[in-house]
């Protein structure tokens, strides 16, 4: 198995990505993620110090739209598709554990 | 029948698209069990769509280029008041208030809609056995995947389930799988489709393109979705090409390149098996005798393609499935925080291959992590997008194949991601760059299974590449496309 992602850090990520996984999952995931980051070492060793990143292939900048009034889709044509709505808005349970 | 030889016939009144529609509805009623190609079967819909095509005939009204063609569309485009589910459990449920771009353009078009086709979840997979909703057979070989993530849009072309399909293409997932089911699969420019209504999985790669059983199909229905969107912000603004025109002009002085390192010969990546690389080699002489000068090209970077994808797309994935938490669309599983009902959610609706990508691009975008990992791999996409601008000052288009075998048996690849992943090494490239590419079957494997050839060209190099595709089209062994040839 790879050490390049320790099963701690596996843990750690999987709570930044609000994902609860078991133990059997933690493992593979340590091993499996630590085969694709050994892949990607080829990446990681690059000298490309002064080269600029490119996030978006083709050159564009920011698209603006006409400053004119248009119709938008109805507010509960969304809701109705939520899991719970009240009042013209989404519905969650109480955040930080106080009831609402 | 082609999908233009079904809108002439209908618009000519010769054929009503009610018929035609029935043909194929009973056509999925028999394969689909099978093969599970379609999540879910527009029947309804589709009947009524068609007969609104031939009410317009009747009334001498003109009801647009692809009259009464038969669509499949990859479920994870949003068609308004029916069920859109990636192939994932999150998404349960959820009815989309609004049709994706593409599939208003297709209507708008007089192509009917038969169904939404099953897909890896989230798009994620070279092998459509990532779904929610079990596999897709590859219809030339049952016991074969189709390829991916959009296995049941060229599944379904391949069968005759629909006579044309859309794919997405993010890393390959409508090249590949046209490649592994014998069908022809383009993945346009960046930007050439608007990608509004796409549910979201790499969205500096994601691009909407067709699957058809020739050429000449594939160029009307690009004409079709393609163009200016003022709903997309990266839709590149320009009308849409004029691409039937090109293709008789043939390749006569065309400069094509062998892209040495994903080719399989010497300074390629390794693993493209040697019936593929002689289908390759073949297809390059086909186009030298047809009058293109063919050379072999250089593209060094072309080798870190699959290293910096892999970095890049669960990046971005990472990003865009936050949205899936249980507070606006699909599943939800309740527990008494939100926090706690987000995480329940999420560990609930998503499979283990959306999990591993989460967790790689979390990992990837971390303190610490982001700039020997995800900064990098953006370096990596300057430096190929340069080494291939001057690839293009030698030659017009480059060709290799499209993957590095032929469609492999169910379960062969599942236990270890990292083979699965190597499918994908010569389509990523044009991902990263925002490249099109083309994949045109020419032949088959020492197995019998077909073989896909890839052109790929320049930004906005779509005429050139439909072009010399339909060259590669008439001088295959094969007709390619339809089962039982």
């Amino acid at each position: 198995m790879s050490e390049r992602i320790t099963r701690n850090e596996v843990i750690h990520v999987a709570r930044l990505a609000r994902l609860s996984l078991t133990d059997t999952e933690i493992d593979e995931f340590t091993g499996q993620l630590g085969d694709i980051l050994e892949h990607a070492a080829d990446v990681e060793a690059l000298d490309v110090g002064d080269i600029e990143p490119t996030s978006l292939p083709l050159p564009m900048t920011n698209v603006l739209r006409a400053d004119v009034r248009r119709a938008s889709l109805a507010r509960d044509d969304f809701l109705t598709q939520a899991p719970a709505s009240e009042a013209g808005q989404f519905r969650v349970p109480p955040i930080l554990g106080e009831e609402p | 029948m082609s999908a233009l030889g079904v809108a002439a016939a209908v618009r000519s009144g010769e054929v009503r698209a009610v018929d035609v529609v029935e043909e194929y509805l009973a056509r999925i009623e028999t394969r689909n069990g099978e093969l599970n190609a379609f999540n879910l079967v527009m029947a309804d819909e589709a009947r009524a769509a068609a007969a609104a095509v031939d009410a317009c005939v009747a009334a001498g009204d003109d009801p647009g280029p692809l009259a009464g063609v038969p669509v499949a569309l990859k479920d994870n485009m949003c068609t308004q008041g029916i069920a859109t589910t990636c192939s994932s459990k999150i998404l349960e449920g959820w009815e989309p208030p609004y049709d994706a771009t593409v599939v208003a353009r297709l209507a708008a078009a007089g192509a009917v809609a038969v169904g939404k086709t099953n897909l890896d979840e989230f798009a994620m997979g070279s092998s459509t056995e990532n779904s929610a909703f079990g596999p897709t057979r590859n219809p030339l070989d049952t016991d074969r995947v189709p390829g991916g993530s959009s296995g049941g849009s060229a599944a379904a072309v391949a069968a005759d389930l629909a006579a044309i399909s859309l794919g997405s293409d993010t890393g390959g997932s409508i090249r590949q799988p046209a490649a592994f089911c014998g069908v022809v699969g383009m993945k346009p420019t960046y930007g050439v489709v608007s990608r509004y209504g796409l549910i979201a999985f790499g969205s500096s790669l994601d691009q909407i393109g067709p699957f058809s059983t020739s050429v000449a199909d594939s160029a009307a229905v690009l004409e079709v979705i393609g163009g200016h969107d003022p709903f997309d912000s990266t839709s590149i603004d320009a009308p849409a090409f004029d691409l039937r025109s090109v293709l008789g002009r043939g390749v006569d002085g065309m400069r094509i390149g062998i892209l040495r390192e994903l080719s399989g010969g010497t300074g390629s990546v390794d693993g493209i098996s040697p019936d593929v690389q002689a289908r390759a080699a073949a297809a390059a002489e086909a186009l030298e005798a047809a009058g293109a000068r063919v050379q072999e090209v250089s593209v060094p970077s072309a080798t870190l393609g699959l290293s910096a994808y892999y970095l890049v797309a669960p990046a971005e994935a990472s990003s865009n499935l936050s949205r899936f938490d249980g507070v606006r669309f699909g599943l939800r599983v309740d527990a008494p925080t939100t926090g706690e009902m987000m995480t329940a959610t999420r560990t609930a609706g998503f499979g283990p291959e959306v999990k591993r990508r989460i967790m790689l691009g979390t990992y990837a975008l971390s303190a610490g992590y982001y700039d020997a990992f995800y900064g990098k791999a953006l370096k990596v996409r300057t430096l190929m997008l340069a080494e291939f601008a001057s690839a293009y000052e030698q030659v017009d288009l480059l060709l290799t194949p499209t993957a590095p075998t032929t469609a492999f048996r169910l379960g062969e690849r599942t236990a270890d991601p990292m083979t699965m992943y190597v499918n994908d090494v010569c389509t990523i490239p044009s991902n990263l760059t925002g490249h099109p590419g083309i994949s045109v079957p020419f032949g088959v494997g020492d197995d019998g299974m077909p073989v896909g050839i890839q052109l790929l060209g320049p930004a906005l190099s779509e005429p050139t590449i439909y072009q010399a595709a339909a060259v590669l089209e008439a001088s295959a062994p094969h007709p390619g496309g339809k089962e039982g040839r």
